[in-house]
């Protein structure tokens, strides 16, 4: 801060900061401490809001539908993320290979990360339709009579997940391979001479020096997950029977269909609440198996 | 990668040369199955998109399914321009996401220099503020924010679909942390030469920080485009839809029209693989570059 001096410096830092610092109070902060006042009210937009305590919170509590959104959530999520991590880094691992065609093959695999969950989602919904989609016609040559995938309750959360694996692969790949390219070749060297096979390999050096990265990606896709919504609203709607409702799905329903402003705040506020102490407990857990040696 | 290469030849040296030619060829085969089946995988739900887009009606219920149609249409493009403003739906996508991208650079750029190169008390604390609210989601401010677009008359309106989106601590922290790694010896050369705070941030800190940036627009840029939510929430207009809110519409009215509704999602995906296309090298750059810290 050279010759900045009193009204002169505060000027300075007003014209950098502050442009961004209104907007962000405007549009973050007040919005934020506003939700937290709603939750404890009920309001329809119209009439004044209403004080009510805790009753939201406690409305949440014998709400059976609030259970089961938290249910599906959980659910997507036990399918989807070890999926996704496990389809993403055996493909990383390839293309992590010198090889021909590597940057053909990564678009490949990059076109659905690019793409919007809503035209990824009406692709895969008529993809998935049980008489003329392709999904069930592929599975005819094995002999298989594919579900009515979106309309069966039992099949719908696994059409959504299936689809979302779909989508993210590429990205999750990406960041594997950035923590691939990351282990120094020293290290596969030394295992050489030692004599390693390629499965010890993998398993005492490519694992434990990669944990920082699938720590990271944990942590993004976790809470990505708890926020999952285009597909299933293009998808499903929720449905069917309610079996694809998540948490997100509940709360637009509450804000924007039935216009509860003080519930669907109440509800956002328990999402935020789940996902922040799952990310402190991600945290505490961390120095467990996480190795940051490098 | 070329001393993975090397590794691999000295070994071959020490073993037998037929078995383990045989076993190269082997791995190879399995090696490019694989990704081949994993990026067929990936491609065929695209191929299929175009397939049913200039299919007729009839064409898209036969069995077995036809990747290549019998009589090739493009009426489907047609309809769907003539029943939906699907050109209104492009621009509009294309006008919020370049608008909120620039904005996004601007007010981030200029924040994070304060946060970085500026001193003033509370700064820190501030920062650690910001920094907070990337914990909260979404879905916690966008009822407020629904709230207040109506309150001062924004739904329906271009300013009511950008100015919310231009404000999150995620673009501040990013170029904040780049702008952390450019060595203070370089403006302090220039303030003794007189430049001012502003000269050093737009001629010395910004050229130096392109990486950053292009990470920053692609990400701003994508998420724009693909934003579905919070258009779904503001927006109700047809003459102010993006491009995924209008392909929901699009679904609404079309249920089972297929091959028209493959058209309208053909038209939505074409530009944004165009512009990854183009810009691929950065685009992964980008996201291992801010993905791993």
């Amino acid at each position: 801060m050279v010759g900045d001096k009193g009204w002169k410096k505060w000027l300075v830092i007003s014209f950098f900061l502050l442009p961004n610092f209104i907007g962000f109070l405007v549009f973050i902060g007040i919005p934020i401490l506003t939700s937290l006042g709603l939750s404890f009210t009920k309001w329809d937009l119209l009439s004044t809001p209403e004080f009510i305590g805790l009753d939201n919170y406690k409305g949440i509590i014998n709400d059976a539908e609030f259970w089961s959104a938290l249910k599906n959530t959980l659910l997507f999520i036990v399918a989807y993320l070890p999926t996704v991590l496990i389809v993403a880094l055996g493909i990383a691992m390839l293309l992590n290979k010198n090889m021909k065609g590597r940057a053909f093959f990564r678009a490949a695999y990059f076109i659905p990360v690019v793409s919007s969950w809503v035209a990824v989602s009406l692709i895969w919904k008529w993809l998935f339709n049980p008489t003329y989609g392709l999904v069930n016609y592929f599975l005819s040559w094995f002999g298989i009579i594919g579900p009515d995938w979106l309309q069966d309750p039992q099949w719908a959360m696994i059409a959504v997940v299936l689809t979302s694996v779909w989508k993210d692969t590429g990205f999750v790949m990406v960041l594997f391979l950035a923590g691939l390219q990351n282990i120094s070749e020293t290290y596969y060297e030394a295992a050489e001479i030692d004599g390693a096979s390629p499965y010890k390999k993998f398993l005492h050096i490519t694992i434990p020096l990669l944990t920082p990265t699938t720590f990271f990606i944990l942590i993004i896709s976790l809470i990505n997950s708890f926020q999952v919504f285009d597909q299933i609203m293009i998808m499903t709607e929720g449905g069917p029977a309610g079996s694809t409702t998540v948490l997100v799905q509940k709360i637009y329903n509450h804000a924007f269909r039935y216009f509860e402003m003080g519930y669907a705040s109440a509800v956002s506020w328990v999402l935020f609440l789940i996902i922040f102490v799952v990310t402190l407990i991600q945290n505490r857990l961390q120095k467990r198996w996480v190795d940051y040696e490098q | 990668m070329n001393s993975d290469v090397t590794v691999v030849t000295k070994k071959q040296t020490t073993q037998p040369l037929l078995s383990l030619n045989k076993r190269k060829w082997l791995n190879k085969i399995i090696f490019y199955t694989t990704i081949s089946v994993g990026a067929l995988i990936m491609i065929i739900p695209f191929l299929w998109m175009l397939s049913t887009s200039i299919k007729d009606q009839g064409a898209t219920m036969t069995l077995p399914p036809q990747f290549i149609p019998d009589t090739i249409t493009f009426t489907n493009y047609a309809e769907v321009a003539e029943s939906f403003p699907i050109w209104k739906f492009l621009f509009n996508s294309f006008f919020v996401a370049v608008t909120s991208t620039l904005g996004q650079l601007l007010l981030c750029s200029m924040a994070a220099y304060a946060f970085s190169r500026l001193h003033f008390r509370g700064r820190d604390t501030l920062f650690l503020i910001y920094l907070a609210t990337l914990m909260v989601p979404m879905q916690v401010t966008m009822t407020p924010q629904f709230i207040l677009m109506k309150y001062l008359g924004w739904l329906d309106t271009y300013q009511g679909l950008i100015l919310p989106g231009l404000f999150n601590a995620f673009g501040t922290f990013l170029l904040r942390q780049f702008f952390l790694g450019i060595p203070k010896s370089l403006e302090e050369a220039a303030f003794i030469d007189g430049a001012s705070h502003f000269r050093v941030f737009f001629q010395i800190i910004l050229p130096l920080s392109k990486p950053a940036l292009a990470t920053l627009a692609i990400f701003s840029f994508m998420q724009s485009w693909n934003n579905f939510l919070w258009p779904l929430i503001i927006v109700s207009n047809q003459e102010l839809m993006t491009l995924p809110l209008g392909l929901s519409i699009l679904q609404g009215r079309w249920a089972t029209d297929w091959n028209l509704l493959m058209a309208g999602v053909v038209i939505s995906v074409i530009p944004i693989l165009a512009v990854y296309l183009f810009a691929q090298k950065y685009f992964i750059k980008g996201i291992t570059l801010s993905g791993i810290k």
